[in-house]
């Protein structure tokens, strides 16, 4: 039952997806792939992860609007064709490739709705989920994970965050440094 | 049959990272690329019938053991999606100061290393 409503879920997600690829109007395709965050942050909620849900919804509007900002206050103008042809054809036969040996792997992987946490008692999902509650006194399992159990990686991923708003500053500086000084200099002689 | 349809939402971002050649466009697919990512790691986690990992008057952590879905991926995602969001103000950066040097958004017309 679940498994086709995401599925169906996801059917949507891929029309929307070719909808934000090829359609000519960038705003229009900007709007295409909120649809599909917000798809997925339905999903989300269907399986059981409802903060993870709350912060999709929360990404997704400071997404469309950071994209908004970037498209609408330039051009609208529409850049017609895709690439060469010979390269574009090969491309699709790299993706289909790709596609058939996935299928492969995918077959591989346990069912939908038996996760290996259900096979293995002494796996560490489990640990946290029987003595979380009790070591950390957070009621929800995954800010335990995140601030006690898991506290350094997450430090780590804060970093990588911290590094990419940086280089969006770096880039986006209006005045250069080195003028800056050279005028200090200047009023100092 | 889930997985197969999140790995091809997976291709379409990358036929849209690697044919198009609006810079918009291939910010698009990186999202879209993310988007499915995550949603199949949250889906590997998922077990039939399963709550969330949340402790409750009514569900105490025995409880949780037998039917909660897997915590693990879903701690990681959560992270993963704001790392996601500090990489979008990256590319839109530099998207931006491509188009104020170019004049244009299309990346076969940025040629050259130095201008």
């Amino acid at each position: 039952m679940i498994e086709t409503l995401i599925g169906m879920f996801i059917i949507f997600m891929i029309i929307g997806a070719i909808i934000a690829l090829e359609t000519t109007d960038l705003l229009s395709s900007v709007i295409s792939v909120g649809a599909i965050g917000v798809a997925v942050s339905i999903c989300f909620l269907l399986v059981g992860a409802p903060d993870i849900a709350s912060t999709q919804l929360v990404v997704e509007v400071l997404t469309i609007i950071i994209l908004i900002k970037a498209t609408i206050r330039h051009d609208l103008v529409t850049i017609e064709g895709d690439r060469e042809f010979f390269g574009l054809t090969i491309t699709l036969v790299l993706l289909f490739v790709l596609f058939v040996f996935g299928i492969k792997a995918f077959s591989g992987l346990p069912q939908f709705g038996s996760p290996a946490i259900s096979e293995f008692p002494r796996a560490a999902s489990n640990r946290y989920l029987l003595s979380g509650f009790e070591e950390t006194g957070s009621s929800n399992i995954i800010s335990s994970i995140i601030f006690d159990y898991r506290g350094i990686d997450i430090l780590a991923h804060i970093y990588v965050l911290f590094a990419g708003i940086w280089g969006a500053l770096a880039i986006m500086r209006v005045h250069s440094r080195k003028k800056k000084r050279k005028d200090i200099d200047g009023k100092d002689q | 049959m889930v997985y197969t349809l999140c790995f091809l939402l997976f291709l379409i971002g990358m036929y849209g990272v690697t044919c198009k050649k609006n810079i918009v466009k291939i910010i698009l697919g990186f999202l879209i690329m993310e988007y499915s990512i995550n949603l199949f790691l949250i889906l590997l986690g998922w077990k039939e019938g399963g709550i969330a990992p949340v402790v409750d008057h009514s569900v105490s952590p025995d409880v949780l053991v037998t039917r909660s879905v897997d915590p693990l991926p879903q701690a990681m995602v959560l992270i993963s999606i704001t790392i996601g969001l500090g990489i979008l103000c990256l590319m839109v950066a530099i998207a931006i100061r491509l188009y104020q040097r170019y004049g244009t958004f299309d990346i076969t017309e940025m040629n050259k290393l130095r201008h």
